[in-house]
Parts: structure tokens; C-alpha cells; sequence
């Protein structure tokens, strides 16, 4: 089994290095390939050359859809856990912000009765998804460690517990007719309807990089390298004059943010918000997604998040022995976490410190023990 | 001589236990002071009350003039208080420069950080020859070395150092023991933390002696090497 394990690394060390050694010129033109095909990905025209890639179970584009919004929050999560080192649970209890508050803000089902549109409601689901961010992490960032996985955990749950036993946030019955983000073609059509859900996966990749290209300057400038610190060892970090609680409520919050954003856009894609978008589930799977990837890499929790929808997707409509799969599919993950934890924990593509810290952390345990 | 650290009647808790009962020392401009004690008597507690990462109890710290009782850890960074803590506290995943590079996070004066920088790996050799390397791969002694480096990057007005000879071998304590005198001739006060207190008592110009919480004892370095119960306790000489 080493031997395998080593072999695998030795590969990977080997195209780690031959990315790092590449000109420059032709990173780039590896990333843009990368882009044009997630560009071009959900048209039939192209995936249709693709063999069994495409979903069979259910409209490709729309699986798209699904799992961009997933890499769009793993990217914010691995802030939170991988370049902070914050345990949040309760991750999706973001998503659920800001999809409410647009929910709230928009639909005729609302007792508001404001009906805004998609795109006035959308900066106030950001900002209140911020201020809850904020609003959690202010008491609990202060402790240490253990309270702030339960306290998120306890978070995401009481949202759930709240959207569906108020009568405000409509439960079940939940809020429709939720109106699509604003823009037309020429011809009049509306580039966002209900057909097509190409355009809102084109929305979610064009944000993802936004995004993406926002996170790595932050995590490369001195916030970043506060959160490096943090993460390693809180007290040193402080001993070096880190304000650490500051950099800590920054993580939080700015997961916090992308959550919201993630929340705003399903909201606006769906049309129908209602509290059974909303289960415990999902946080772990995020949560599973980043660590899969691994933690503290952007890249990691890109392919982490991806890689996680996309085979829950995958798995819908193929039988196999008579039993759907995807009845399966968590237990499936159950299994490759376990895996995962036992063979890398530090995940698929992993952080070069990462890898150093587990190591000195086993180190650690065998001097302790 | 102007006094830099003053510490009155201090008293920390964990929970409920209560580690420090009351404690008074001062530091003043220029000395090395130890402070010496067996296992389990406060001295790293001591420590943190002074970098503020456990708050106190009651009484008072006063550092450069200034009431830091209530003062921010970072913020004490700022003032000139720099800690290297006890055992391996160095960052794991960063390389030895980035460590170092940490260790000037409150700094904007990039051009002396970068003097300070050559000045540190001048006073460690061994840190020198391992810039590239991570600081979890390194040797128990260049951690500790990592440690003290680390918290000379702040530029700091008083340096505490925290068992800075603990777990090394003979010869490397002897070397960690003459760069803390060269970094007090070079013009830093120093505040240091032993359980060796053959040498730290050697080297320092006064110290203290702590006891379940208590200073039990003060002095000059050579008074204390020659009292009796000190030599007794803590000397290994019956
Ligand atoms: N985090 C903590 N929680 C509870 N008790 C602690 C903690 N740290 C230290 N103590 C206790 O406080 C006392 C002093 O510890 P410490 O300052 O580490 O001693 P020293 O550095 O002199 O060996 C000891 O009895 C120790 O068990
Ligand atoms: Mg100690």
C-alpha cells in the first residue's frame, strides 16, 4: 500500500513541479484551455464528444448548474477551514441567508410584498449574510476551537428549524415565483429564464473566477499570511502582534459572503425557495468537498467541490443491481472519506504547509503519547 | 537606570485554580533578569500575563511607562514586547525566512527589516544554512533558535524568552546562552525564563525565584548562585 502511495505522490510531485518550473506563458495557456472548456462545457455540441461524462439521469446543464454552485462554496469554505483553520459546521447555514433574504425581498408569496427585483435584493443578501457572519463569529471567535464547530453547527440547524416552523419564512409551502437576474438578448428574450439553465452555470463560472482571483490576492497579501498563522498556532501567531480575532472575523466573514452570494444566485436560478433546500446535509458535504480537495488550497477546493456534486449527480438514474445509486451516494461518501482520512488526509491536491503541519502534528502525538 | 517592566501584585487564574498568587518583579533597561523555578511554578504563566495572552486576575503591569494591564496581546507587540514562547512555537508549514518574516508582521520599516533579517542570520548560522527549509522538519535546537530569532525580527524593546535552552544538548546550550548575552550587548533587555538555572543565573544580572505561584526570593545572578536553599533546590548541590 506505501508503495503505492508513494508512487502516486512521486507522480504528483512530478506535475506539481513541472507546473512550477513551466514558463509563464504557458500556465496561462493551460488555465485559459481550462476555462474555455468549463465554458463551453454544457453545450451539447461539445459534450456530446465526451463519452460518459455527461449526466444520463438528468439535464446536463442543469447538473452544471448544481455544481458550480457547490465549487462556488467550497471556495468560500476552504477560507473559513483551510487558510483560517475555523471549524464551521454549519457553512450552509450562509447559503440559507442569502437565498431567504432574496426570497423574502422578491416574491409575491412574501408578506413584505416588496417585490424587488432579483438584482436590488442581492446586495442586501450579501450584506445581511455578512452582518450574521459577523453576528456569529464575534462571540465564539473569541474561544477557542471546539465551541465554534458546535455554535455554526447549532447556527445552520436553527435556520432550518426557523424557515420551517414560522409562518414568516413559509416552511414547506415555501416562497415561488422569485424573479430571474435581470438581462435580454437582442431579440428581446430574456438571457435568464426558465428553460435554459445554461446562462445562470455561465453566471456561476464567471463569478467563481471573480472570486477566485480575489481570494488568492487576499490570501498572498499580509491578511493572508495572518490566517497562515492563525491556523498553525494561534498563540505564536498572537505573540507575533497578529490581532488574531480580527483575521479570524475576516475569514468568517468573507466565507460568510460568498455563502450569501451562493444562496442569492440558487435563489434567483430556482425561482422556489422552501426549507427542504435546507439540510444538515449539505454543510457536511461541503465540508467533505474542501477536505477531499484539500484544505487550504484553492485548487483543491475547486476540484473538491466539483468533484463532490458532480458524482452525487452522477450517481441519479444508474441502477445497479436493481437499486438506484444515488440512494447511495452518501454512504459512498462516508466510504471515500474514510479512505481519504486513513491514505491523505491532506487531501487530493494539498497545500505544501499543510502537508508540513499534519506532519508535525503526528510528530507531536508520537512525542506526547 | 529606568525601570521598562514593572509588574505589581499580580495574580492569574485557569478556571479555578489559581496559578500566580500576587506576584511583583521588575525588569529595567539593559539587564538579562531570569527567573528561575522548578516545573509547574508559574514561570510560563508569568509570561503570558506579560504578552497578554491570559489575562490577569488583579494587579497591575506596566511597561515603558504605560499601564498594559488591559492592553491587546498584539498591541503589546507593537510597544516593544516580544515573546518567544516555550517549546516549539515556531509555524510549522512556513519556511525559516517566512518565520523570521513573521516575526516583523508589525513592521513597516521594510529596509531595516531587511538589516535586522542579515543581523539574525549572522547570530544564527545554522538558521542561515536552512532559510528554504520548513520549520517543522527542524531539529528540536533550531526550533528553539527559529524561536528566538523570530521574536528578534520585532525589533523588540524587551525580549522574553521562555525556556530557551529546554531539551537541547550541552553544547547547544551553552551556544543559545552566549547569543542571549551577545543580544543583551547588542542593547535588549531581556526577561528569561529557566529551569537550568546553573547558567541562567550565570548570565543574568538579577533574578527571581518562584515557587507555587509566589517569588520566594531576588537578587543579583551571583547572590542567588551562592545562596544556600537556591543552591540547594534548584543547583543540585546538597
Ligand atoms: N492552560 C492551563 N490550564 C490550567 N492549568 C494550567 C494551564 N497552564 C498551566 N497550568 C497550571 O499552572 C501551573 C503553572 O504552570 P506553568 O506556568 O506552565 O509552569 P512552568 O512554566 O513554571 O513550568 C501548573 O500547575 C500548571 O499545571
Ligand atoms: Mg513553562
Amino acid at each position: 500500500m506505501t508503495s503505492v502511495r508513494e508512487w502516486i505522490d512521486s507522480g504528483r510531485h512530478a506535475v506539481a513541479e513541472r507546473w512550477h518550473n513551466a514558463p509563464r506563458w504557458m500556465r496561462w495557456a493551460v488555465i485559459a484551455a481550462v476555462i474555455v472548456f468549463f465554458y463551453a462545457l454544457p453545450n451539447r455540441e461539445f459534450y456530446q464528444w465526451l463519452g460518459p461524462i455527461p449526466t444520463t439521469g438528468s439535464n446536463f446543464g442543469q447538473v452544471l448548474f448544481t455544481v458550480s454552485i457547490y465549487v462556488l462554496l467550497a471556495v468560500g469554505l476552504n477560507i473559513v477551514v483551510g487558510f483560517a483553520g475555523l471549524l464551521d459546521l454549519g457553512y450552509f447555514g450562509f447559503f440559507a441567508v442569502g437565498a431567504y433574504t432574496v426570497a423574502v425581498l422578491t416574491s409575491p408569496s412574501s408578506d413584505l410584498k416588496t417585490l424587488w427585483p432579483w438584482l436590488l435584493a442581492l446586495p442586501v443578501a450579501l450584506v445581511l449574510t455578512m452582518v450574521s457572519g459577523v453576528m456569529l463569529g464575534t462571540p465564539t471567535l473569541r474561544l477557542r476551537g471546539d465551541y465554534l464547530a458546535i455554535v455554526t453547527l447549532g447556527f445552520a440547524e436553527m435556520i432550518r428549524v426557523a424557515a420551517t416552523a414560522s409562518d414568516f419564512l413559509k416552511g414547506q409551502r415555501g416562497f415561488n415565483q422569485i424573479p430571474h437576474p435581470p438581462g435580454s438578448y437582442s431579440d428581446g428574450k430574456p438571457i435568464f429564464g426558465v428553460l435554459d439553465p445554461r446562462p445562470y452555470y455561465w453566471l456561476v463560472l464567471t463569478l467563481i473566477i471573480l472570486v477566485v482571483i480575489g481570494v488568492r490576492n487576499l490570501n498572498r497579501s499580509r491578511v493572508g499570511r495572518a490566517w497562515i498563522s492563525i491556523r498553525e498556532d494561534e498563540d505564536a501567531a498572537q505573540l507575533m502582534g497578529v490581532p488574531t480575532f480580527k483575521f479570524k472575523l475576516w475569514a468568517f466573514a468573507s466565507g460568510a459572503f460568498i455563502g450569501g452570494l451562493a444562496g442569492a444566485l440558487f435563489a434567483g436560478k430556482q425561482n422556489f425557495v422552501s426549507s427542504q433546500n435546507l439540510e444538515l446535509l449539505n454543510s457536511i458535504i461541503i465540508l467533505a468537498a474542501v477536505i477531499l480537495g484539500g484544505s487550504g488550497n484553492i485548487v483543491g477546493a475547486i476540484v473538491g467541490g466539483g468533484l463532490v456534486a458532480y458524482l452525487i449527480e452522477r450517481f441519479r438514474g444508474i441502477e445497479f443491481f436493481g437499486v438506484e445509486l444515488y440512494e447511495y451516494r452518501f454512504m459512498f461518501f462516508g466510504l471515500v472519506l474514510v479512505v481519504m482520512m486513513i491514505f491523505r488526509p491532506q487531501g487530493l491536491i494539498p497545500n505544501r504547509r499543510r502537508a508540513a503541519e499534519f506532519k508535525d502534528r503526528r510528530k507531536e502525538v508520537i512525542v506526547g503519547g | 537606570m529606568t525601570t521598562l517592566l514593572e509588574i505589581e501584585d499580580v495574580s492569574l487564574l485557569y478556571g479555578r485554580i489559581k496559578a500566580l498568587h500576587g506576584i511583583s518583579l521588575t525588569v529595567n533597561e539593559g539587564e538579562i533578569v531570569a527567573l528561575i523555578g522548578a516545573n509547574g511554578a508559574g514561570k510560563s504563566t508569568t509570561m503570558r500575563a506579560i504578552s497578554g495572552i491570559r489575562p490577569v486576575a488583579s494587579g497591575r503591569i506596566r511597561f515603558n511607562g504605560e499601564d498594559i494591564t488591559k492592553l491587546r496581546a498584539d498591541l503589546r507587540v507593537r510597544r516593544g514586547l516580544c515573546q518567544a514562547p516555550e517549546g516549539r512555537g515556531i509555524f510549522p508549514g512556513m519556511t525559516v525566512l517566512e518565520n523570521l518574516d513573521m516575526g516583523a508582521y508589525t513592521r513597516r520599516d521594510r529596509a531595516e527589516v531587511g538589516k535586522d533579517l542579515a543581523k539574525v542570520l549572522d547570530l544564527f548560522p545554522r538558521l542561515a544554512e536552512r532559510r528554504k527549509q520548513v520549520g517543522g522538519t527542524l531539529s528540536g535546537g533550531e526550533q528553539q533558535m527559529l524561536a528566538v530569532g523570530r521574536a528578534l525580527m520585532s525589533r523588540p524593546k524587551l525580549l522574553l524568552l521562555d525556556e530557551p535552552s529546554m531539551g537541547l544538548a550541552p553544547m547547544l546550550i551553552q551556544q543559545i546562552f552566549s547569543i542571549i548575552t551577545e543580544i543583551n550587548e547588542q542593547g535588549t533587555t531581556i526577561l528569561l525564563v529557566e529551569q537550568n538555572a546553573q547558567q541562567a543565573l550565570a548570565r543574568a544580572h538579577r533574578a527571581y525565584v518562584l515557587e507555587t505561584g509566589r517569588i520566594v526570593k531576588e537578587g543579583t545572578g551571583s547572590e542567588l548562585l551562592h545562596d544556600p536553599a537556591v543552591k540547594e533546590a534548584y543547583l543540585g548541590v546538597a
